[in-house]
């Protein structure tokens, strides 16, 4: 019972952090929160760009754990957060209705760059280090992935994604359940949330997982204790954390107490930092800085094996042209800065990023932003991508429309889990998708 | 040679002087980041320049004498309820009422899940009133909200601006949950801000935070439908879900679909659909405010040229609806009593309520006209609350109480970013779902809530001469009864007891020099006490 919700009442997902970014802020603090989580993190979260100590620093410490992890294929997730418009991202041009769908919110015929795979669709320019990696045959396009009878709600659409089937009663992430099977008892690193919360695709009944928003700062300091008892007092808060109790909530927080006590000795070689290889250049901002820390996690052998990042603001009901822009393309630079530092640490083909938001925005615009909608775009990069595009782009016009006048799936998200637990994590994806066999996987790894 | 006192002044300068490493060491101040200041601290030569930064932290350390917060006064205990009630009193109840013990254990977990845990003297009080007059004590406490002992500072002294600085906000609702006589009040406020989450990251205005608390203190134990109608007409939650942007040419579904499925009726549950969703935003179209850079956001109003006058069909009533109408219709859905009951109920009670008792709430609550006061009551007179199992303590109800427990006043900004840490920074919950209570613990906030004990002790830790001086015969179980006497005998499980036991008789285990043997047994009570109320027992009640 690692990560269990120590109460019956669990809701559907956990939410979008920023979900109604709404104007600029005009007034009062002026702090978006962005800025807000660079100020209170940002100590150790500037470290991850910085050249600071080389891998060699913590290799010593970590021998054991990276015998194990070696060769361990590593998948991460990163979830879109608020519902990414997909329609920007690949905008259909070519299709006679855009114009008028999206009077004010339409991108001109001539902007962006041509997507290779369907000449009726360009790449946005902020999306243009997505399009270089697709060029490369790194990049797996969902141009609709959804599901059948789509649910227009944050909380119960993104809860579908999160526990890899359509119940709102799900209570374990897919993620989750995949380390049940095959993960380890004490490994918390196994499963990862890089950010200030557990990612609810991570939940598992069984064993732990790591939440840590910054991995090279993990201590535990005590006022007035210290030496010999300071290093007693870290043994008795693993203590803490192991007798076993019939009663849930104690249990819960045992479970995690004694999680924590084993991150703190796996990460205890990352604190004293580490680099970014040399022509590498994150973003300077949360999610490049995360991903920053990930790669080099990965190369000092830390014992990995799925990872979660979530990334968010895109809700746009409002102003959508002014703030969805600079937010893609910040995220889709870290993502090619993440692939290039992979590449440069000889690690590109241990890992698999699989891109997600819980559904696209409704091909109708509002005036100035975009409600709800049905399917969105996906993507899963990586120097094994099959870099081939998964399912179609569905149309706009009133019958290739759903009733709900949103986009069509082309594609099913439990048919994308099941090709990724079969063909990256290489394991039987039916003990972890109700029904994975009813859903088409497609080819998203090269042999 | 023979003079006592000068020999003991002597050992104590050359102790110091061997301490003077160690002592500095764990003396890591977490501090926040300046921007890029910071990256530039650490992209040239960032071994060395980070050595002599801690050099710097430890010879100002040296200089400055830990800072000794005074003790706060005690608050009020709740006072029994109307005033010189007899012992027989009862409060109204449809479904079961706890008749075990009430004693000083069950007063004080009524105390966590109702309020903010007990100051101390607080659990003997309620305990000597018995159940129903406590529970009268906390839901219908008498004359106004008042506060005791020192008003909130920063870390200079200075009164905080919870309108205009960063953080302030946070700070000020959190020194209103340390210091009130009337807990509940507070704790209400507390629930309807998860209830109706609203963050300032999406409204950026702390004025208008603020306004909207003051609005869920108002109806704290009032009527739930008079709270969404207000909400529904408060300038935080208007530009929060877009009512501002809903507008008759355009209307946007933000704040229609929430209301109905996190406010009042539940997603999946065929409350309603789709095109309810769409017909309810036209009825709540009208809103607009203006902005101003001297003012940001103001005026908020409804215009009627902005709303949308025809008629809407909304869960299969047709009218030319308007905004107070969407909201009322939402309260007098069939399916919104059960949903309120549920939710109401698992803020005090992990486990659901049985389909009877959920009956009888439902029926409770529908005939007072959407009173919260009496299912509240009926909920803490519960045997569940009081025999059932633990729930996890919120991060800010676990810190308030400890604050409480220290008698420690709001004295420093370093709350906002370690409640951040932990899970739960006021004014910005994650999402309009509110803070997930089932998941409050994981790896980085449980080290977040180790953060929080460690700062709350800070000021209080023995060190100088109470660890020269420490008794040098203190046993490990005088050692742990001394913690558990500091932090006022909290409740503990034999494994935790057992836990902190071992640690007692490890931490002077081994060959100790003399000055070590009074040193450690000092530098061990330091890390009991943080142990003990860091430990599960204490994160949950």
């Amino acid at each position: 019972m690692a990560n269990c919700g120590c109460t019956e009442y669990s809701r559907a997902g956990r939410g979008l952090p920023g979900i109604e970014p709404g104007m600029p802020l005009p007034a009062g603090t002026g702090l978006t929160r962005r800025s807000f989580i660079s100020r209170v993190s940002g100590l150790a979260l500037s470290v991850y760009g910085a050249a600071s100590l080389g891998p060699k620093a913590f290799e010593a410490g970590i021998a054991a754990a990276a015998a194990q992890a070696a060769d361990q294929r590593i998948l991460v997730s990163v979830f879109l957060s608020g519902g990414v418009d997909s329609l920007t991202l690949l905008a259909p041009t070519g299709h006679s209705r855009y114009a008028s769908l999206r009077p004010t919110l339409a991108m001109a015929a001539d902007q962006g760059t041509p997507f290779a795979e369907d000449p009726s669709l360009r790449w946005h320019p902020s999306v243009a280090s997505l399009a270089t990696l697709h060029g490369e045959g790194k990049v797996t396009v969902f141009p609709a992935v959804g599901y059948d009878d789509p649910n227009q709600s944050h909380f119960t659409s993104r809860h579908y994604w999160e526990v890899g089937e359509v119940n709102p009663f799900g209570r374990w992430g897919w993620l989750g359940r995949y380390l049940d099977r095959h993960g380890a008892a004490d490994n918390p690193l196994q499963g990862l949330t890089l950010g200030w919360e557990l990612q609810p695709s991570l939940a598992a009944q069984q064993v732990p997982v790591a939440t840590v928003s910054r991995p090279d700062q993990y201590d535990f300091w005590s006022p007035g204790v210290w030496g010999a008892v300071h290093d007693r007092m870290l043994d008795a808060f693993g203590d803490l954390g192991e007798p076993t109790t019939s009663d849930g909530a104690l249990r819960y927080a045992r479970a995690q107490v004694e999680a924590t006590a084993t991150l703190r000795q796996q990460l205890q070689p990352f604190q004293s930092g580490y680099s970014t290889p040399p022509g590498v250049t994150y973003p300077n901002a949360e999610f490049g800085r995360r991903l920053a820390a990930l790669a080099a996690m990965i190369e000092g052998g830390l014992p990995l094996q799925v990872v979660a990042i979530e990334t968010g603001g895109y809700d746009t009901h409002s102003n959508q042209a002014q703030t969805l822009g600079p937010d893609l393309d910040e995220v889709s630079r870290s993502l090619l800065a993440f692939q290039r530092d992979l590449e440069a640490r000889g690690l590109e083909d241990r890992v698999l990023v699989h891109v997600w938001s819980e559904f696209g925005r409704r091909p109708q615009e509002n005036g100035s932003g975009t409600d709800h909608g049905a399917a969105g775009v996906g993507f899963v990069i990586g120097s094994r991508a099959s870099g081939q595009m998964v399912g179609s782009f569905p149309g706009l016009q009133d019958a290739q429309l759903d009733q709900a006048d949103n986009l069509r799936a082309t594609s099913d998200f439990r048919g994308t889990y099941r090709a990724l637990l079969e063909q990256w994590l290489g394991v039987d994806a039916a003990e972890i998708i109700p029904n994975a066999s009813s859903f088409t996987a497609p080819t998203l790894v090269t042999p | 040679m023979d003079d006592p006192v000068a020999d003991a002044a002597a050992r104590r300068r050359k102790r110091r002087k061997r301490k003077t490493k160690p002592r500095c060491q764990p003396r890591r101040r977490r501090r926040r980041a300046r921007g890029s200041d910071v990256d530039s601290l650490y992209a040239v030569d960032s071994k060395r320049r980070r050595r002599k930064a801690k050099r710097r932290v430890c010879r100002r350390r040296r200089r400055k004498p830990i800072r000794r917060p005074p003790l706060q006064p005690v608050p009020p205990a709740p006072a029994p309820s109307p005033p010189g009630a007899p012992p027989e009193f009862r409060l109204s109840s449809p479904v079961a009422v706890w008749s075990g013990p009430f004693g000083v254990r069950e007063a004080e977990r009524l105390l966590w899940r109702a309020g903010f845990g007990p100051s101390p003297g607080h659990a003997q009080a309620l305990a000597g009133m018995g159940l129903h007059r406590a529970v009268a004590a906390l839901t219908r406490p008498q004359g106004t909200e008042t506060f005791s002992g020192a008003a909130p500072t920063d870390e200079d002294g200075n009164p905080l601006a919870p309108e205009d600085a960063w953080g302030h906000d946070h700070l000020w609702f959190l020194d209103r949950m340390v210091r009130t006589d009337q807990p509940l009040v507070e704790r209400m406020t507390l629930i309807w801000h998860d209830w109706f989450a609203t963050s300032n990251d999406g409204v950026g205005q702390q004025n208008l935070m603020l306004g909207q608390n003051a609005l869920f203190r108002l109806h704290w134990l009032g009527s739930f439908d008079r709270l969404v109608h207000d909400v529904t007409a408060d300038p935080a939650m208007i530009v929060w879900l877009n009512l501002d942007q809903n507008t008759r040419w355009n209307p946007n579904e933000n704040y229609a679909r929430e209301l109905m499925e996190l406010f009042t009726l539940g997603a999946d549950r065929g409350a309603y659909t789709e095109a309810d969703v769409r017909e309810l935003a036209r009825a709540l179209t009208g809103w607009n405010e203006d902005w101003s850079a001297e003012l940001g956001y103001h005026n908020f109003r409804f215009v009627p040229s902005r709303h949308d006058p025809g008629v809407k069909t909304v869960f299969g009533k047709s009218g030319a609806f308007g905004w107070e109408q969407a909201a009322a219709m939402c309260v007098r859905h069939p399916l919104h009593a059960s949903f309120f009951v549920d939710k109401l109920w698992s803020y005090f009670i992990p486990v659901p309520p049985s389909a009877g008792d959920r009956a009888a709430l439902e029926r409770l609550y529908v005939d007072s006209g959407w009173q919260v006061r009496p299912v509240v009551e009926a909920i803490l007179l519960h045997p569940q609350l009081h025999s059932g199992p633990r729930m996890v303590k919120p991060p800010v109800v676990f810190l308030a109480g400890m604050l409480r427990a220290l008698r420690r006043a709001i004295d420093t900004e370093a709350w906002t970013w370690l409640c951040e840490g932990a899970g739960q920074y006021l004014f910005h919950p994650p999402d309009v779902s509110g803070w997930d209570d089932s998941r409050w613990l994981d790896t980085s906030t449980v080290r977040g809530r180790w953060e929080l004990v460690g700062y709350a002790l800070r000021g209080r830790e023995l060190e100088g001469d109470a660890l020269d001086d420490y008794d040098a015969a203190e046993s490990p179980e005088q050692a742990v009864a001394r913690a558990r006497s500091f932090w006022g005998d909290p409740q503990l499980t034999a494994e935790t007891a057992s836990v902190l036991r071992a640690f007692a008789a490890a931490a002077v285990a081994g060959p100790l020099a003399s000055w070590q043997q009074r040193t450690y047994r000092g530098l061990r009570q330091n890390a009991l006490r943080h142990l003990l109320y860091f430990s599960p027992d204490l994160q949950t009640s």
